[in-house]
């Protein structure tokens, strides 16, 4: 008997659909598995995980509040995904999203006019794309490995907002912590539902997973996008410039990752600190993937992922497993995502090397 | 003198982690298969040499541990992309972001927990020599061992069969796979090395370096690893050269202060990160030479029926 895989004549369509929901299931039963070695009841775990949080009206908007940044990153992420683009630096071009729009609040201070929401976020949109812009332009000038150079600036975004808080921008009557002042109300995203913390970010998130869908499904740089990754050498033969998908792709992604970061210290945090995100940029590529680079499906995805944060957060509190529990489920749910997905292209086949139909399925080697 | 030889001492502390997960994935990259998950391969090897060195109280348990734990990680990377034919990029991030997840579950306990640093190894006679004899010998045994490494790859992979046919793989799996050979398994067995040596480095860190665990204490050094690879054009004897180069710029923004120049620690915390984009950029505008080094095969998926 002998494991082989035996390729599909074309994708399984339903099984693209069905193969993140099995890899929910398997995450949540080895999730099981792993806090009975703990020696938690798994139940008990699985129900703080993911029913606990989301019990009331104001556990249902934190969860709009976690999976906004995480939708816009990876709806930007995914179109570069689908390009063969590998932009993995969205964590760094939130911060500097955050940098360029909360830098624009603190230097309008208390009485700015309405515009001054407006402003921050053409900031955040801005600080964000012109980060991205550094892999961009190194990769179509110098062939630099995009994957690579956008994770190094990364750190180096982290670094600039750690010497800003601590440096020039820290608050004079902040007790020395490292933060900068708080913005002024004008500086605030409002609140939509009183009582929460859902703020205005949510829909605009929801508006360009829309907008997204939009680019990938109906207009030319949607078709061209898919062309250059699935076959390279059909997009070359069509004259279409992977030069400029490039350019489109990480400034597209780096300007909503921007944006991601500007809705986080405008909404929840409401001034810059050292650490204002958890990761967001890195787990929105595997909300990216789990939303099948789908702007519809990242929908999903987002709300899932972030309702994983949440549950870290009240295993956190209620039985006090570390916070990292939520990366283990993350990366644990990524992995059978990738095992599961090769069902979609392949049919997996049990041989015995005696039996006539082995012979042929070998001849076909 | 003698402070030049301390500076250049952690030099060498700086380097030994880099080197020795670069010659891993330099390894594995040369069979054709890029795994970006170093980053969490180092770190569940730095959390389980820590575990096991403070639990057993015997250092040479905890690099074994480190070691089999940065095996045991690659291999599950194995079994994604070889066996299941997943995305070698993606599989790599979930590695990566899987190895920060793990390592901090299990290393929950050991925060904060001192350990005896990894036993120098002091040569009488020797290790008292005034300047080189600190330089030279009175390091521990993983500094000699990464260094020993290299000649080890650089034979392993120009000199022996063993690295004949798998730089075949790498260059091209078909043609690897119509003389006979086993492109899957001879993969396993580059991943799993690069896992090790990757576990290795871990381990140097939570060992000797720094000999305590905190979370996420790699702080890139994997994905550094992973651009030196680029930056030697996949060649072991300028992994070596750029480990040290990379261990240098590390060392230096600790003492740029010493010298009286005031700027702030973050922009010189910037600087191997800074360092590492602009030899990327110098290596890689040479298309021909990355061209002519890299393997063919690097990143693509090898199915024996396609």
């Amino acid at each position: 008997m002998r494991f082989r895989l035996e390729a599909r004549e074309r994708p399984s369509r339903s099984l693209v659909y069905g193969t993140p929901v099995l890899a929910v299931a398997l995450t949540m039963a080895c999730g099981s598995v792993l806090f009975a070695a703990l020696g938690h009841n798994p139940l008990a775990v699985l129900h703080a995980f993911f029913i606990q949080p989301i019990d009331s009206l104001y556990g249902l908007a934190e969860l709009t509040v976690k999976a906004t940044p995480l939708v816009l990153c990876a709806v930007g992420l995914a179109l570069g995904f689908r390009a063969n683009i590998w932009n993995i630096g969205a964590e760094g071009q939130l911060t500097l999203g955050a940098i360029a729009g909360g830098g624009l609040a603190l230097w309008a201070g208390d009485d700015a006019g309405p515009w001054l929401l407006w402003a921050m976020m053409a900031a955040g949109l801005l600080g964000g794309g012109l980060w991205a812009a550094i892999p961009a332009y190194l990769k179509t000038r110098f062939n630099a490995n995009e994957i690579l150079t956008s994770l190094m600036l990364t750190y180096v975004a982290i670094l600039l907002l750690s010497y800003l808080v601590h440096g020039p921008w820290k608050d004079p009557d902040g007790y020395s912590f490292p933060q900068t002042r708080m913005f002024a109300d004008g500086g605030m995203l409002p609140v939509l539902l009183s009582g929460t913390r859902l703020h205005l970010g949510a829909p605009i998130a929801l508006l360009a997973a829309l907008a997204g869908w939009f680019v990938m499904s109906r207009m030319f740089i949607g078709f061209q996008i898919k062309v250059v990754g699935l076959t390279p050498a059909a997009a070359g033969f069509a004259g279409f410039s992977v030069r400029r998908l490039t350019w489109i792709t990480l400034l597209a992604g780096g300007a909503m990752a921007g944006l991601a970061g500007l809705f986080e210290v405008a909404g929840p945090i409401g001034q810059l600190l050292p650490s204002i995100s958890p990761g967001y940029g890195f787990t929105a590529i595997i909300v990216a993937f789990l939303g099948r680079l789908h702007p519809l499906g990242i929908l999903i995805a987002g709300l899932f992922i972030a309702l994983s944060y949440l549950g870290g957060e009240t295993v956190q509190i209620t039985l006090g497993l570390p916070l990292a529990v939520s990366g283990v489920f993350q990366g644990m749910l990524l992995f059978f995502l990738l095992a599961a997905d090769v069902l979609v292209r392949y049919r997996p086949r049990w041989t015995t090397t005696t039996t006539a139909g082995a012979a042929v399925a070998g001849e076909a080697d | 003198m003698e402070t030049l030889a301390a500076v250049l001492v952690t030099v060498i502390g700086a380097a030994t982690p880099l080197l020795f997960a670069a010659l891993g994935e330099l390894v594995s990259e040369k069979s054709g298969v890029l795994n970006l998950g170093v980053e969490g391969m180092m770190l569940v090897g730095a959390v389980c040499a820590f575990a096991a060195a403070l639990t057993t109280g015997s250092p040479a348990a905890g690099i074994l541990a480190g070691a089999a734990a940065g095996m045991l990680t690659a291999l599950l990377f194995g079994v994604l992309t070889l066996s299941l034919l997943a995305n070698q990029v993606a599989s790599g991030l979930a590695l990566t972001i899987f190895g920060v997840g793990i390592s901090a579950l299990i290393g929950r306990d050991f925060v904060g927990t001192p350990l005896p640093r990894l036993p120098l190894l002091e040569i009488p006679g020797l290790s008292d020599l005034p300047v080189v004899g600190r330089l030279l010998f009175g390091h521990d045994v993983l500094v000699y061992l990464s260094i020993a490494a290299v000649p080890a790859v650089i034979w392993l992979l120009d000199r022996s069969r063993t690295g004949l046919i798998l730089r075949a793989v790498g260059e091209n799996h078909e043609a690897a796979h119509a003389l006979g050979h086993s492109v899957i398994v001879v993969r396993y067995l580059a991943v799993m090395f690069g896992g090790a040596m990757a576990g290795l480095g871990g381990a140097y860190l939570s060992l000797a370096h720094t000999p305590m665990w905190a979370e996420n204490m790699t702080a890139g050094r994997g994905w550094i690893a992973l651009a030196l690879v680029v930056f030697a054009t996949w060649r072991p004897g300028r992994v070596l050269l750029g480990a040290y180069l990379f261990g240098g710029v590390t060392v230096a923004q600790l003492h740029v202060q010493g010298f009286g120049v005031d700027i702030p620690s973050q922009i010189l915390s910037m600087l191997p990160y800074l360092a590492t984009i602009a030899v990327l950029v110098a290596i890689s505008a040479d298309s021909v030479r990355v061209r002519l080094n890299a393997p063919a095969s690097l990143g693509r998926i090898f199915h024996p029926d396609s």
